[in-house]
């Protein structure tokens, strides 16, 4: 059982151990197989001198080469902010209002804007910002609180409704669940999509005039200066349907977007309302 | 010994009741009411034996009822672990999948862990317990050790399945990759695991042979180490014993170092080391060849053990994890590469005068792919392992296609040689119903890893190249939707291509059905049938 034989196949002695009929050969370990494990070892002890490897007491070796990672990364932002500092500065500088489209600079902003928008913004406005329910199209020119550049940057840097910027649009529209009948708001959801070629002598009508003109104006034609959407152009923010529309009379809307001069860098919220400003709506 | 058994299950049954009654939340209070319907059984079971006189079985024969069962519990819970697995990559390409009225039970996110969890510890670790129980009494040449204990071992793994898979869908989650169980579910794991432990090593000792095989070391590391990493990562304070949360001991980094230290050693040594152990058996009995180097054996083993602890921090590159840490990572698995690749040339060199068998012998042909796949993954792990690899490959579906060619390909395929090889010898067949359904399975598994693996290759790196790409003022070119759209064509392509690896194993079952069912028409016994232990 114990005793070595020869295997006839490849003419190498075995072990001698027999387990359930298996045998097991006495080959030596590939030189290939062993030196490439050694050279990995070589390489390995190598690489820990190098580079930061082994724990000491309270802080491990930092390495010959002196590397980090962080250290990487910074040089690399410091690099990109570098090559970008002039026009960082003119960007800070230029009066939006006056912003010529055709200079460097605006192509500048609007591909810093993109990133920008890209990082930030397309999670609600979605990636090619065409909006979704609740969240703005930024492609057309239904604007709700302006579509000038300075409105744009106004809304971006101080954002809607949030509680966390004093200078945040603000406007609340009630619930006319709790002032109306149930009749009347049906009244109003078959009256508002008729908005464009009303009767001003229907039950709708007369309740929309006493109602909701005051904001959103005696055509229906919305107020931007308190973000009263146009409600005759059949675009809807939150659906047009029978169903939505009495949701948003009943329980009313009250979207929310944060303050992002509170998050971005001047010239990142300059930028990306640039951007936006630029998609095809601008005014 | 009886009265001892009925105040137990008594009293579980008790605090099972109450448990289901007063838990704090709804997987607590299902887990109580299932462990009361599994000891209230038991109860009723044992009372109506007590008066049975007890007559001493003194076995000398294999003990391999429990690999039988063990098979068939493979075979089930691979069907169910891949077919979670097809739904969740369709759910990627099509999230309506995700049905409103299945909510929140079949959304992806609890999905997910049931699929992992399902073929990693279900369909992987009854393989490995069925194998090592198998090949640990044979190659020791003795009765498996500890008498029922092992059905203990068996029906014990069983409910940690169900009460693990059960919890992911009802919200208990500890929310650690492969470790997701809650406190209670870990403890009777542990308690599971350490019987498992007490029967193999009892075998081992009680052994006639006089040296241990190399397919017994792999398990023994397996079962040790799954041991240490399974406690240190679960170490957990519960919030209350009557309901499933708890809280982790560690915290921010340390926490998901320790998280990478055991789940990058459940690949080390469940998904490797022990189905190493299968390989040393089973292709070497299969190929009815010697093995091709004990020495290889040895170092590999060693090596191999000693190197793969150290790995798990290459999956936290570039974040809170110091960089020294990181380093020792990446280095420790560049190292394992070639202790890795020696298990590879182990089993294929095995062949040597025995290669023409891959045209004839489907096993064969199983455990060849089986190898090839390990060669790949295992090197493709250390290349991913590079600081500078890896700041492209982390988080992209390149991750995912490299555990998939791993789990598909090595432990997959030589699940399913395993299955061919002890089917027909545990239920004394003269071999499988149908050899063209072994082709057939093959064949379809075969294209399923190459679509997946493919497409997760390119999908991954196409993600991995739109993240980082920026225009030449240094400005991002890609928003992270883009990302997910472009993707879209490849998830529909690994999503058929896990249609056809479930397909195969469904073929498996079709055929397991027929074997066992004696369908089977004998034209030649099995050669080379065990040597009894006695």
């Amino acid at each position: 059982m114990d005793e070595p034989r020869v295997d006839e196949l490849t003419g190498r002695p075995t072990m001698g151990h027999e387990f359930d009929g298996i045998e097991e050969l006495n080959t030596p370990m590939p030189r290939w197989w062993l030196w490439t494990f050694y050279l990995t070892i070589i390489w390995g002890v190598g690489y820990t001198i190098a580079y930061p490897a082994w724990p000491m007491v309270s802080s491990a070796t930092a390495g010959l080469l002196g590397y980090s990672t962080r250290a990487e990364v910074s040089a690399d932002i410091a690099d990109h902010n570098l090559s970008n500092a002039a026009l960082v500065e003119q960007l800070n500088a230029v009066d939006l209002a006056a912003f010529d489209p055709q200079s460097d600079l605006h192509r500048y902003a609007v591909a810093r804007g993109a990133s920008v928008f890209r990082a930030q913004c397309s999670q609600c406005h979605g990636s090619g910002a065409a909006g979704a329910v609740g969240y703005p199209n930024l492609l057309d020119n239904d604007w709700l609180w302006g579509g000038d550049l300075e409105n744009v940057a106004h809304s971006v840097r101080h954002g809607i409704r949030n509680e966390t910027d004093t200078d945040a649009r603000y406007s609340e529209m009630p619930a006319f669940g709790d002032i109306l009948e149930p009749e009347e708001i049906e009244a109003l959801v078959k009256f508002v999509p008729t908005l464009a070629e009303a009767d001003w002598d229907s039950a709708g009508g007369v309740l929309f005039a006493d109602n909701c003109a005051a904001c959103h104006g005696d055509l229906g034609l919305g107020d931007r200066s308190q973000g009263a959407p146009n409600l005759a152009d059949a675009i809807w923010l939150y659906g047009g349907d029978s169903e939505s529309l009495t949701q948003t009379i009943a329980k009313a809307r009250f979207g929310v977007m944060p303050a992002w001069g509170q998050r971005l860098s001047e010239e990142d919220v300059r930028a990306v309302s640039t951007y936006v400003h630029s998609l095809g709506g601008g005014e | 010994m009886d009265v001892v058994k009925l105040v137990a299950l008594g009293l579980i049954t008790l605090i099972a009741a109450y448990a289901s009654d007063q838990g704090l939340d709804i997987a607590f209070r299902v887990h109580g009411f299932i462990v009361l319907v599994v000891a209230a059984g038991l109860f009723i079971h044992v009372l109506r034996r007590v008066d049975e006189p007890k007559t001493a079985i003194v076995a000398t024969d294999y003990n391999d009822g429990p690999v039988r069962a063990g098979v068939i519990a493979t075979a089930f819970w691979g069907i169910a672990g891949l077919a979670v697995g097809v739904l969740i990559a369709f759910q990627l390409a099509f999230p309506a999948l995700n049905f409103d009225w299945a909510q929140p039970y079949g959304n992806f996110g609890r999905l997910r862990p049931l699929h992992t969890s399902a073929v990693i510890f279900a369909f992987g670790g009854n393989a490995l317990i069925a194998s090592s129980i198998y090949i640990v009494q044979r190659t020791s040449r003795t009765r498996l050790f500890g008498g029922g204990l092992v059905w203990f071992v068996f029906w014990g793994y069983q409910l940690f399945i169900v009460l693990a898979a059960t919890g992911y869908l009802l919200g208990a989650t500890q929310s650690k990759e492969y470790a997701e169980p809650e406190w209670y579910v870990d403890i009777w794991l542990t308690l599971v695991w350490v019987a498992y432990l007490v029967i193999f090593l009892g075998t081992i000792i009680n052994r006639k042979e006089r040296h241990i095989y190399v397919a017994n070391w792999f398990f023994l590391a397996f079962i040790v180490t799954v041991a240490m990493l399974h406690i240190v990562n679960n170490l957990a304070v519960p919030v209350s014993i009557w309901g499933s949360k708890s809280v982790q001991l560690f915290s921010g980094v340390q926490d998901a170092m320790t998280q990478w230290w055991y789940g990058h050693n459940a690949v080390g040594f469940f998904l490797t080391a022990g189905f190493l152990g299968m390989m040393y058996y089973y292709v070497p009995k299969q190929a009815n060849r010697p093995v091709y180097s004990y020495k290889l054996s040895i170092v590999h083993f060693w090596a191999l053990i000693f190197l793969y602890i150290w790995a798990g921090p290459h999956h936290l590159h570039y974040t809170a994890l110091p960089d020294w840490a990181s380093t020792l990572g990446m280095v420790f698995s560049i190292i394992l590469w070639m202790p890795s690749w020696a298990g590879m040339m182990n089993g294929l060199m095995t062949l040597n005068g025995a290669w023409d068998k891959i045209r004839t012998d489907p096993i064969i042909r199983f455990l060849v792919a089986s190898l090839a796949f390990y060669g790949m993954s295992t090197f493709e792990g250390p290349m991913m392992s590079i600081r500078a690899v890896n700041s492209l490959s982390h988080y992209t579906d390149w991750t995912v296609g490299h555990v998939h060619s791993g789990a598909l390909g090595w432990n997959g395929m030589i699940i399913f040689a395993m299955i061919y090889f002890l089917t027909p010898r545990l239920w004394n067949r003269g071999a499988m119903y149908s050899t063209a359904a072994m082709n057939w399975h093959f064949w379809l598994a075969m294209i399923g890893i190459v679509l997946y693996a493919a497409s997760m290759w390119v999908s991954g790196i196409m993600e991995g190249l739109m993240w980082r790409e920026v225009d030449d003022q240094g400005f991002l070119v890609n928003s992270f939707a883009d990302t997910v759209s472009a993707k879209f064509p490849m998830y529909v392509v690994r999503g058929l291509g896990g249609v056809l690896y479930l397909g195969g194993a469904c073929i498996m079952v079709w055929n397991m059905w027929k074997t066992i069912r004696g369908h089977a028409i004998v034209h030649q016994p099995i050669s080379q049938m065990t040597v009894p232990a006695e």
